[in-house]
């Protein structure tokens, strides 16, 4: 297991401060001598993926290189999981991803399903939002899931994948690049074996190794102020909300968070002074006092106690050759958005396909490359915006301290005012500005545009059964895939193109007209979807070639 | 630049004249706390980011002006 946490990964404070109590239950798994280990240096077996790193980001690569046929080795360091809870917040886009990997229901059933956020300022409450005002998506807005309890089920799921072949206590210590492969030298509780793979991609957290190995820099802008992160197991009447101060009566003149996961554990987020001293501040003994100031009582216990700074910073190329950074590896933001889980798992759905593809010989190289621009772009822009929200939290000059004050101020009277408060901006998907896409040639008034990702709508299938586009995505099969508003024509669409057609003569009928609205569609619209579910295309009339000419383009052909 | 820079205000001088009678009275510290605040209000009102940020640029170059030259102002 990959002890970075994903959230809060950045730069959290280890070794003399570490976690002091992870008292949930951790799940162990048995190291496994593999046939692999008994060859020799020099006839090393070959592999054509081989991930390093069984965290969310590894895990859920994993299912879906294997989901798409391809066979995968996935190694880990450690052999459990279950250390502190870390990342909680699970946004809508990555429990659709996970929906397609077969385990986004598991998810929801477990976590704690959210959508609104309110901010308080003192004893006041100045702005209330909801992620997730319309009906009609299978997915909420987002869950609160400890990551441990995520990472369990990924685990399951691997198991149920026999393409996948988990290896644990195997840590990757040297790192050798070819041209046509990637040596890599494996330490195991049997001493050190041999690998030759296709392509490597490193999903081995903030403080990855691999990293290292490939000689990349990792530059970005380390921020003073210092946070205490408890889990608290209580049982409480607070709503499911997210809730944020700024200078609470509790904490007076920094910032705090309160957030519920399940098993009535509650996460709570105390900003600290630049210049506390963490192994002072992270005693329970002083603690409990603070938090006793929070709730009103003291009638909790610890699951979690962590003190971190944090970091926003991004490796220059996501690509070294045929080693692939992926999540916390690749990009690392402040914890306030919950961009640092999720952006990782945008990461996984991203690279998927377009590896398979190449693996396959359907694509060229070229595609990969699409990777690091759609993926780097998206981390510039969960940097900005999670680097906005701290330095909003933790002004750093007097002057920053007073336009501060004046929004949270003016909040209380004014629209605009609410808008600027920053408590943290929470993930939403990029739209990608991507060569893969084809610009629009028709006239939209909405929908998604080239390089975002696919609304969710309700829609009804032709036996009168309720179902989800993003169902009828998945069961066209995670490829791309034509997403037609019939107009009664037959189309003549490419063999190598899934189709998803609604209309009152189709399969699937949109009861609601949700769909119709949430894409612009009249009769004749059509959508080309790519695999992970980003819109390549759009067309007000369908034609063979002009399907031909996207899918061309979305795949990298030309 | 789509900034204006026109004299805007029929009567420059009560404009002037209401920005500074809001501050009289006000510590240093009172005062830049109004000041951020107008800052902001008038921002939202303008709602054209490009045109803030020429007011930035704008400003910023007098800020540059008013320090290099100080000895120079009372002409």
């Amino acid at each position: 297991m990959i002890f970075d946490p994903v959230f809060p990964a950045q730069g959290r404070i280890k070794g003399a401060y570490g976690s002091s109590m992870a008292q949930q239950t951790t799940t162990q798994f048995g190291y496994r001598r593999h046939p692999d280990q008994e060859r020799p240096a020099n006839n090393a077996a070959h592999h054509p993926v081989v991930i390093v790193g069984a965290g969310p980001v590894g895990l859920s690569l994993a299912i879906d290189l294997a989901q798409r046929g391809e066979r995968v080795v996935l190694l880990d360091d450690a052999d459990r999981i279950g250390e502190g809870s870390r990342a909680i917040c699970f946004s809508k886009r990555s429990l659709e991803f996970w929906d397609r990997l077969g385990v986004g229901q598991r998810m929801v059933d477990k976590g704690v399903v959210w959508s609104v956020g309110k901010i308080f300022h003192g004893d006041q409450q100045l702005y209330q939002f909801n992620l997730l005002p319309e009906d009609g998506h299978k997915m909420p807005a987002f869950i609160n899931l400890q990551q441990f309890y995520a990472e369990a089920y990924l685990v399951d799921r691997v198991q149920e994948l026999p393409a996948i072949d988990l290896r644990w206590r195997n840590k990757v210590t040297a790192l050798e690049r070819h041209n046509d492969h990637v040596a890599l030298t494996i330490e195991t509780p049997d001493g050190a074996y041999h690998l030759s793979a296709s392509y490597v991609v490193a999903c081995d957290g903030a403080r990855s190794s691999l990293r290292g190995m490939v000689g990349a820099d990792f530059q970005g802008q380390v921020f003073e102020d210092q946070f205490l992160i408890a889990d608290v197991k209580m049982t409480a009447e607070f709503p499911t909300e997210r809730w944020f101060w700024f200078d609470p009566p509790f904490h007076a003149g920094r910032s705090a968070l309160l957030h519920r996961q399940p098993d009535d554990v509650w996460r709570i987020d105390l900003q600290l002074s630049p210049d506390a001293d963490a192994t002072v501040e992270r005693r329970p003994e002083n603690v409990k006092p603070r938090i006793a100031r929070m709730l009103g009582h003291d009638q909790f216990d610890f699951e979690w106690i962590s003190i971190y700074k944090f970091q926003c910073r991004r490796m220059a190329r996501f690509i070294h050759d045929r080693v692939i950074f992926a999540g916390d590896s690749a990009h690392q933001v402040s914890p306030f958005g919950a961009r640092g889980a999720n952006s990782g798992l945008e990461d996984a759905e991203n690279l998927g396909w377009k590896l398979a593809r190449v693996l396959r010989g359907l694509s060229p190289e070229a595609l990969l490359e699409s990777y690091h621009i759609e993926r780097s772009l998206a981390a510039d822009e969960n940097i900005r915006e999670s680097t906005r929200s701290t330095d909003f939290m933790a002004p750093t000059t007097k002057q920053e301290a007073r336009l501060r004050q004046a929004v949270l101020t003016l909040a209380k009277d004014t629209d605009f005012g609410k808008r600027m408060i920053n408590g943290g901006r929470l993930s939403t998907p990029s739209i990608y500005e991507t060569p893969l896409s084809t610009p629009d040639a028709d006239a939209w008034s909405g929908g998604p545009r080239p390089g975002a990702s696919m609304p969710d709508a309700p829609l009804r299938t032709r036996a009168g059964a309720d179902t989800f586009l993003t169902e009828a995505f998945s069961a066209a099969g995670k490829t791309f895939t034509l997403l037609q508003f019939a107009n009664g024509q037959a189309s003549d669409i490419p063999d190598a193109v899934q189709s998803i057609r609604i209309g009152e003569d189709a399969d699937l009928i949109d009861a609601t007209g949700a769909a119709s609205t949430r894409y612009d569609a009249r009769p004749g619209t059509a959508y080309l979807l790519r695999p992970d579910g980003y819109v390549a295309a759009r067309f007000r009339h369908l034609s063979r070639a002009a399907v031909e000419a996207a899918l061309a383009r979305a795949s990298a052909a030309n | 630049m789509p900034l204006s820079t026109a004299s805007n205000f029929a009567k420059p001088d009560d404009a002037f004249r209401l920005i500074v009678e809001a501050h009289r009275g006000l510590s240093d510290e009172q005062s830049a706390a109004l000041d951020a605040a107008l800052v902001l209000i008038l921002a939202n009102h303008i709602g054209d980011i490009a045109v803030l940020r020429d007011a930035v640029t704008l400003g910023k170059r007098r800020l540059a002006d008013n320090s290099s030259s100080h000895t120079a102002q009372a002409t």
